[in-house]
């Protein structure tokens, strides 16, 4: 590995339950406001997380529905336990991997990241999980695997948003190794360091905090190792639209509209925008992956 | 039939001014306070233009219903139609205002962005509409070329309806209904003319 993302954030560190259950009581109180300026001192200094209600009732999960509140009333249905991980493909061990395994041999860490979505809006989010490339260490990864290919679970008696032809189910996404394996990236089972909720993609789902959301696939059952690029949802239902690597790059605009600012929730409606950050603000730990590359080609 | 349609005669309009211009208020409140949801502003912009929308369709519903049902809801057309318009220069509002901002930003939307182009288009069609959906402008330009005029809301909903399917993303039902209940609408007045010439 070339060299792992060290969180110098403690235990203590992390947001008081209370503080963070009630946004207006943050907003408020100035003792709140420097409890959470402590939590983000960091990797990330001026990152203060959005409070548990905005990150849990602004989703986009379209297997319960197009709405952004949809996912929060309809995801209750999904059945989290029990869950297994498939891993596939180019590995070593290929099994099906079970939860609690899995996290039995992980160290969970939080990780407080900016959430960009294609959509023009973020919100910061303090994750639980563990590096991806720990995961994929389990399993062994053959020299020759070069992509890295995710499944969304599918299950049509649990998720009403799967009748209508929104995309082609199941939603499937992809990484190249190298993007998989460095150590920003993660596998995230919680959020405020609870459970993370059945809306977020419970019970873990991949970040990847200097793409645009929706490489970020939610709920992972499989997780296949290859040597040729996989198909990614969005960029089979609009390839114009949504390319491969979806870095955030305020410089290359959706074709529908401006990349160049984003709207932060949790600001209410006056909030304004706010200019968009290169690779999300993480250029200067992944801009060497793109070493040479057109982004403008390979959006 | 009749009965109904006397009952309707002698129901006031202006009633829907009222119901329009608390909704209005009442949606911007609920912005301000939390209950649109954690992104208010995009639910706000989105919550005007469904309602205007949906205001345009009924309006175009009223021809149809006299010809088809006897239902005559006339009366009640320019109030529809004018409260259409009410919404949908505020769902432009709330993006002018509150969501793009910047002058700069906005026109390079409205040129580059087919999606907006097409809804502005739209919006600039309703305008003449509105500035003369009073009866001096009916008077002034006479019952045949203000008829003609109005023609417009024809196109200005089917731009409306469009820019609603351009704007989702993925393939979603609910905005290639409304495009179709709009052709439809527009359509089932054609289906009258050729059935009075025969």
């Amino acid at each position: 590995m070339a060299f792992r993302w060290s969180n110098t954030l403690k235990d203590n560190d992390v947001t008081d339950r209370s503080v963070f259950l009630n946004r207006r009581q943050l907003m408020g109180g100035a003792a709140g406001l420097g409890l959470v300026g402590m939590a983000g001192a960091a990797k990330a200094d001026e990152l203060t997380p959005n409070a548990l209600e905005d990150i849990t009732n602004y989703c986009n999960y379209y297997e319960f529905g197009t709405g952004k509140e949809d996912p929060a009333r309809n995801a209750h249905t999904l059945t989290t336990e029990p869950w297994s991980v498939t891993i596939d493909g180019m590995v070593d061990r290929p099994a099906a991997y079970a939860f609690e395994d899995i996290m039995a041999q992980m160290s969970i860490e939080e990780r407080i990241y900016r959430f960009r979505c294609v959509e023009a809006w973020s919100m910061v989010v303090p994750w639980n999980g563990f590096e991806l490339a720990d995961l994929l260490q389990l399993a062994g990864v053959q020299s020759g695997a070069k992509y890295v290919a995710f499944e969304t679970v599918l299950r049509p008696d649990e998720m009403p948003g799967v009748k209508y032809p929104v995309l082609d189910w199941p939603y499937v996404e992809g990484l190249r190794l190298d993007e998989a394996m460095h150590p920003l990236t993660i596998m995230a089972t919680g959020i405020y360091g609870e459970d993370i909720p059945n809306q977020n993609g419970a019970p873990l789902r991949l970040v990847v905090p200097w793409k645009y959301g929706f490489k970020s696939i939610k709920s992972v059952v499989r997780i296949t190792l290859t040597d040729k690029e996989p198909p990614t949802s969005w960029n089979k239902a609009n390839a114009g639209e949504y390319g491969f690597y979806s870095n955030v790059n305020p410089e290359v605009d959706h074709p529908r509209w401006s990349q160049a600012t984003e709207r932060q929730l949790g600001g209410g409606l006056f909030a304004g925008r706010v200019p968009t950050l290169m690779f999300n603000g993480y250029g200067e730990e992944v801009a060497s992956l793109y070493a040479g590359m057109d982004l403008k080609a390979k959006f | 039939m009749d009965h109904l349609n006397r009952l309707l005669k002698r129901a006031p309009a202006w009633p829907l001014y009222m119901l329009c211009a608390a909704h209005v208020f009442w949606l911007f409140y609920l912005g301000l306070t939390g209950g649109l949801g954690v992104e208010p502003i995009k639910a706000l912009e989105h919550a005007y233009g469904e309602a205007g929308l949906k205001l345009l369709v009924v309006t175009l519903a009223v021809t149809p219903l006299r010809r088809f049902s006897g239902v005559n809801l006339l009366k009640f057309r320019r109030a529809l139609g004018l409260c259409s318009f009410f919404y949908i220069a505020g769902h432009l509002s709330v993006w002018l205002v509150l969501d793009v901002q910047q002058v700069g930003q906005i026109w390079a939307d409205i040129v580059k962005r087919p999606y907006i182009t097409v809804g502005m288009a739209g919006f600039a069609l309703l305008l003449p509409l509105a500035l003369t959906s009073n009866n001096a402008s009916i008077r002034r330009m006479g019952a045949a070329s203000w008829r003609k005029l109005h023609k417009l809301t024809y196109l200005a909903a089917i731009l409306g309806a469009v820019h609603y399917v351009m704007l989702v993303k993925g393939f979603q039902i609910e905005p290639i209904v409304y495009l179709a209940v709009i052709l439809g609408l527009i359509g089932s007045r054609f289906i009258e003319r050729q059935r009075k010439i025969a």
